[in-house]
Order: structure tokens, then sequence, then C-alpha cells
């Protein structure tokens, strides 16, 4: 979901359009009897799910493994509010070190409001609040010292709908270490623009036309630039939020593979609606629910074995 | 209607009462179109027609006053004349005068002789003098030179006004109307492109009446407005659409904002008299001042056009800036205000069309000052373009009409030509998506 940066008016719609989510959360959490009504919701029409869901929303503690031997990144408690209305409570979880952390869940469920987190882009949002405690490398990142800019070049982002700049392809991916002056001459530029498009499997089709604006590009190939453009800057996280949802399964082949060759070099965080996708590309899959974490563990396992009821019901495929 | 009273014909045969269903409906539905179209080329008919209306009769009455009345003087520039060392000294209206009676050695008596010097203008002497000035060796010769004719022959020439009728009320006396025949047949008259008019200020005489003026003290004080409104304005704009917290205090002023684009043009003409020649003591009638009130009546107009343009920016151009790292200031100078340019420029020329046009305040700051000179500064009284037209409109003269008429199109020349700007800057910056 694309969240709008600074729109008073497109937020306040956001809101009252989510408003009937958030009751049922408020229901949802103050007691079981309540939430079981509210949960057919979720597209679940099962008499017997219902009754089994009432047990299962009493514990909604993670289940799984949810920390790693070497982290990159450490959440511990975040919860996030949009204004009075928790989006997610009580997160905490590791992202390793060269592995691709898949996130699951049906929507709404808060995914892409937590990988926001990971790089501060929820400041931009008014009336968000984060609390908790988040650690890039041992460091705090929302510390009142820590500068979102270097920030946010170290954790990068593509998002769910591809969007370069309306400029050349060219200057699409060198932006990043233009502003962050990460070269001194052209030449070096030059070169991070070709091994950029090269790691994001875009040299060879865009070498000849890198003058032409990147929005000319086809949508696949646009989502292969912004993965350039975020890698532009070296960052050590790459968070990406459905990437692939706005793609033709040729393209989105395409970027799971690239996904696989960049975890050599960096820790992704993977945000995906398609299970198969999180199966295919991840090491760790973490499901949410509502605004909780349920369970989090190896993508293998989770998908065979999964341990909460909750993840059972969605991975079989009753639940959105 | 239909479909609740026979959900079981529909249920039958559902492929055939459908279309019969939609079928019977359709030709109402084609007439509906038909009819709110032919509604629709009706407006704009009747739109056009005004307009076609509105052009015609200005270009129909005003084209005229592109073209001036001249008449050939044969003058004796005789060195008694020029006695004195001082050239402009020497009485110019008497060679004038000596000349026209040496066509019409006939013409006697004081009333007569006063009809005669009428014909031509009193601008010929300074026509006079500054050939002299400018080559002093023509005085002793006889010169051929073509002076402007006076504003009533003109009319005549131009057929604007007839001969006929009872010689009292006319302008042109029955004297006057054998020479201006006899000058004619002599050749002695004739029309030319008249570039007083593009040269002159405002004149008593329409024959020396110029635009010039006008023009100037009108880019003068638009200068003014848009060196202060447009940086102002989108400056204004970006902070509060992009920076300014969402609280109370940045509401109230974006329904002032809103409030003040409404406002009729003369409060902000009693602003400016109040605060910028009352309390701060600037002079009157000067362009500085008619553009400080055009700028107060202009920034509302820019800072909503440019907030919308802002607006229409998506937002997740902005996250991706934001997501690899800019800052908010690169994210709006990098990428949002290049996209939201042309709306800015569009919203410009607009307010700076509407401040061109715009004649109330400029009457409340003394810019409707009758001013000779041209303003060849910022503090230099002068008038404006609408204030013109509105004294030549309301000048006596026959001959005021036509110029009245003249710089009504000069004035819509100087709005289409900025209208036309902006749709090319719009088209010349607007980055495809
Ligand atoms: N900008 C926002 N303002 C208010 N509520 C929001 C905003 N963004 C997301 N939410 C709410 O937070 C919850 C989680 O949303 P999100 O993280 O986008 O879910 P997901 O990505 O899993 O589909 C939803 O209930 C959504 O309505
Ligand atoms: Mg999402």
């Amino acid at each position: 979901m694309m969240v709008p940066a600074c729109h008073p008016i497109a937020t306040t719609h956001f809101q009252t359009a989510n408003r009937g989510i958030s009751t049922m959360f408020m229901k949802l959490t103050s007691g079981p009897a309540g939430s079981t009504r509210q949960s057919t919701m979720e597209g679940t029409g099962f008499a017997d799910s219902r009754q089994q869901e009432a047990g299962a929303v009493a514990q909604r503690q993670t289940v799984g493994e949810s920390f790693v031997a070497d982290p990159r990144m450490t959440a511990r408690d975040v919860a996030v509010y949009y204004g009075d209305k928790c989006a997610i409570r009580s997160i905490s979880i590791d992202v390793g070190c060269n592995e691709v952390l898949a996130m699951i869940g049906p929507s709404g469920c808060g995914k892409s409001t937590f990988l926001r987190c990971l790089n501060r882009m929820n400041d931009t949002v008014p009336g968000c609040r984060v609390t908790g405690e988040i650690r890039l490398d041992g460091e705090d990142i929302y510390a009142p010292s820590v500068d979102v800019v270097p920030l946010r070049a170290r954790v990068g982002m593509v998002f769910q709908k591809p969007n370069p700049f309306p400029k050349s392809i060219f200057d699409n991916v060198a932006y990043g270490p233009k502003i962050h002056g990460l070269t001194r001459t052209k030449a070096e530029l030059e070169e991070i623009v070709e091994t950029s498009l090269s790691k994001a499997g875009l040299w060879e089709e865009v070498k000849d036309r890198l003058q032409e604006p990147g929005t000319g590009l086809s949508g696949g190939q646009q989502q292969r630039l912004c993965i350039a453009r975020a890698i532009a800057v070296s960052p050590e996280v790459i968070l990406m939020d459905e990437p692939c949802s706005a793609l033709d399964p040729i393209a989105t082949a395409r970027i799971e593979d690239l996904i696989a060759e960049l975890r050599l070099q960096y820790s992704i965080v993977i945000v995906t609606h398609a299970m198969q996708q999180a199966s295919r590309v991840s090491q760790r899959t973490a499901y949410f629910h509502l605004g909780d974490l349920i369970e989090v563990g190896p993508t293998e396992r989770v998908f065979t074995n999964p341990r909460h009821r909750l993840t059972e019901d969605y991975i079989t495929g009753r639940f959105g | 209607m239909n479909n609740n009273a026979q959900p079981p014909v529909c249920c039958d045969t559902p492929g055939r009462s459908l279309s019969e269903r939609i079928g019977r409906d359709l030709p109402r539905r084609y007439r509906a179109e038909k009819r709110f179209r032919r509604l629709g080329l009706t407006a704009i008919v009747v739109a056009l027609s005004f307009l076609v209306f509105l052009f015609g009769s200005i270009i129909g009455s005003g084209y005229s006053a592109f073209r001036q009345t001249y008449v050939e003087l044969a003058v004796t520039f005789d060195e008694s004349a020029f006695t004195s060392e001082n050239l402009a000294a020497a009485d110019f209206p008497g060679l004038v005068k000596q000349s026209l009676r040496t066509m019409f050695p006939e013409v006697e008596g004081r009333a007569a002789l006063k009809n005669l010097y009428r014909i031509v203008s009193p601008s010929a002497a300074y026509t006079l003098q500054d050939m002299v000035a400018e080559n002093p060796k023509l005085i002793g010769t006889t010169q051929r030179i073509w002076v402007l004719a006076d504003d009533d022959v003109d009319m005549l020439i131009k057929g604007q006004i007839s001969g006929a009728g009872e010689e009292a009320n006319r302008r042109l006396k029955d004297d006057q109307l054998a020479w201006i025949t006899t000058l004619r047949d002599q050749g002695r008259i004739e029309t030319r492109f008249n570039t007083t008019f593009f040269t002159a200020g405002d004149s008593r005489e329409p024959e020396q009446a110029g635009i010039r003026g006008a023009v100037m003290g009108s880019f003068y004080s638009l200068l003014i407005t848009l060196l202060l409104s447009f940086p102002i304005g989108v400056m204004a704009a970006i902070y509060l659409e992009e920076f300014a917290p969402d609280n109370i205090l940045t509401n109230v002023i974006e329904v002032n904002i809103n409030n003040l684009a409404a406002v009729p043009s003369i409060i902000f003409g009693l602003l400016g008299l109040a605060i910028f020649i009352n309390f701060f003591g600037m002079p009157r009638s000067t362009p500085v001042v008619g553009g400080l009130v055009l700028t107060l009546m202009t920034l509302p107009v820019i800072i909503i056009a440019s907030r919308a343009a802002l607006k229409s920016v998506p937002p997740s151009i902005r996250e991706a800036a934001l997501g690899i790292g800019a800052s908010k200031m690169q994210t709006v100078i990098h990428h949002v205000l290049p996209l939201a340019l042309p709306g800015m420029l569009t919203g410009t020329i607009i307010g700076m069309a509407r401040a061109l046009g715009d004649t109330a305040p400029l009457l409340m700051i003394g810019m409707i000052a009758f001013i000779v000179d041209i303003p060849s500064g910022f503090t230099d009284p002068a008038t404006a373009l609408p204030v013109q037209i509105f004294l030549w409109a309301d000048s006596p003269e026959r001959a005021f009409t036509e110029k009245t008429s003249a710089a009504i199109m000069i004035l819509l020349a100087f709005l289409i030509a900025m209208n036309a700007t902006a749709v090319f800057l719009r088209k010349k910056f607007e980055i495809k998506w």
C-alpha cells in the first residue's frame, strides 16, 4: 500500500477509510468473545474455524525463532500508532546478515507499517508514532542523535509501485550517490551507475540508452531500475514492499532471481502477499496477523509445519 | 423499473430478455446523449458569438487608429525668425501659420485665419523645432514638410465624421472643408502608419496621444509584481504545502488565503493607499506602488495555484527520494518542484494577466493622473494600460474613440501573448510519466 508522505488530505481520507478496521482491532484485543464475530471479515466463513480462532487470539505471543545469532537489525517491542490507533503491537524480530526475511500476512495486518519503521519512513506520515527499539548494527535508529538521511542510505527501500524519477535512467541511479557525495569524479559515478545496473540485471538492456527517461521502461525494468537506484548508495539492508505485485510473472521471476543474488551482499526484508514467492526467495518467514507478529521461522518449516493456528489457516488458504 | 417486475423471465431466457430490456431503453439513452451534445454545442456557439461580436466591434472601431492623417506644408525657415542664439526660442508656430497663409493667400480676417490654422495639429511647431535643432542648416531654406493634421481633419479623412449637416453643429466649418478638399486635390493630405501612437505618451490632442506611457507604466508595475509575487508566492506555497505543521494556525492561514483571492481588487487599492502611500509615504501615481498593490492582489492567486500544483505531484516521487536518503529540502527542490513548476508558472501568468487588466486598485493610488511623459523608472508618475483605456473612453474628443479601441486591442494582445506563454511553458516543462 502506498502511503502518502505528507498529504494532509490523502491521509485523512486514509484514516476514515480504515476506521472500520481499526474498531475491529479494538474489539479483537478487548476480548476473545467479541473478536470471533469480527474475524469473519477476514474471509473465513466457517463456524468451526471461528471457534478455533477464539482460542488462538487469546495467545498472540510470537511463536517460532524470532532471533538470529548474528543480527543486522533488531526490533524489540516495536509498536506503531497512527493517531490513537495501534497498527502493530509489540513486534520483536531480528534481521540476519545476508538473509532474505519474508513478511507475509493478510492485507492490513501491518507488514508495510513495520517495514517502514526499519528506515524511519513512517516519520513522514503525520500522526504516526513508533515505540520500542530498533537497532541497526547495534545502534538505535530512533535515538535522537540519529539522522534519518544517512540512515535511509544504509537502509534502502523499494516500493510496491515502481517509482523511478521522471529523469534519465542514468540520473535515476546516479541521484543517490550524488546527494550523498559518494563520488568525486564523473568516471567514478559512471562506474557506480554501471555496477548498480549490472547488479540489478538491467545493464545489458539499457546500456545504450542511459539518457532516455526511466519512466519509458517497462514495469519490470522500472522496478529493477528502482532496485539499482537503491543499491547505488551501497546500503546494508534493502526493504522491499511487495516489489512484484504490479508486475507480470516473467518480470516477477527476474526480480526473484535478482533477490537471490542480492542476498549475497545485502540483508533483504521483503513484504509479499504471494506465499509462493516467500517460499521461493526467503530464508526466514514472518507471519503477521492484525498487527501482531504471530510466527517466525525458517521458511521451509513455516510453510510445511506451521506452529500457530493462524499461520496454518493462512498458508492453507483459509485466510485472505 | 422493469427488472423488479419480471425477474423470472430474466432467469428463464437470460440472454434474450436482457438484450431486449437493454434494447428497449437504448433509443431513449441515445436521445438523451444527443440532446446533451446539442445543448453543449449551443452553449459554445453562443459563447463564441459573444466573443466574435466583442472582438469584431473593438477591431472594427479601433483599426483606424493605426493610421494617421498628415498634411504637407511648404515651410520657409526665414532667417529673420532665428535672431536669437537659442534656436528653440524661435517662433515655430508662427512659421507654421506663415506657411498656411502662403498656401491660402485669399484667407482674411481673424476668425477665418484661426480656422485655417486649426487644420494642422499644434504639434507641427514641435516637428519644425526638432528638424531645426537637428539640422540648423535648414535656416534660410524652404522645405516641404509633412506634419500631423488636426484630429478633426483626421476624422474627416477617415470618414468618421461627415461634412454634411448644419454648419453650426459641425466641428469642421465650410471654409475648412473647402481647404481640405483643395489640399487633397493637390495631394498634400495623406494617411500614414501611426507611429506616434506607439511612441508617444498621453496628450490632450488625440493626434499626439500615444500608448507608450501606459505600456511602460504597466510594464514597470508588472515587473515589480512578478519579481515580488512569484518568489514570495511559490515560497509560501512550498512552505505551507511541504513543511508547515498541520495545525490550527496553518488552517487559518489557508482559509484566509482562499478568502483573499476572492476579495474585490479595489479593496487592495485602498489597502495600498493606506499602507504604502499614507503610512510609508511612497510617491503617488508611481509604478512602484502600483506594482506593490498588484502584488498583494496576485499573491493569493499564485499561492493557491502553486499549492494545487504541489499537491498534484504524486506522493510516490517524494517517497522515492526520501527512500534513498534525500533530505526533505532536496526532495522538494530536486523532484517535487520541477514537476510542480508548469502549474506554478501557469498560475503566475494567469495572476499576472489579471493584474495587467485590473484598473480599480490603480485608481485608488492615483495612477489615473493625466501624465504626458513616458515613465523611465519605477518612481516616475505613470498610468497603466487599463487606466489609459478608461481615461480615453472618458474623453470628449471624437478621435479618442478609436484610440480607446486601439488601446483595448493592445491590452488584449498582451493578454493573449501572456496566456499563450502560459500554455507554451506548461507544454515545455511538463514531464511525461
Ligand atoms: N498512513 C496511515 N494512516 C493511518 N492508518 C494507516 C496508515 N497506513 C496504514 N495504516 C493502517 O495501519 C494498518 C496496517 O497497514 P499496512 O501496514 O499498510 O498493512 P499491510 O501492508 O500489511 O497491508 C492498517 O489498518 C492500515 O489501515
Ligand atoms: Mg502493504
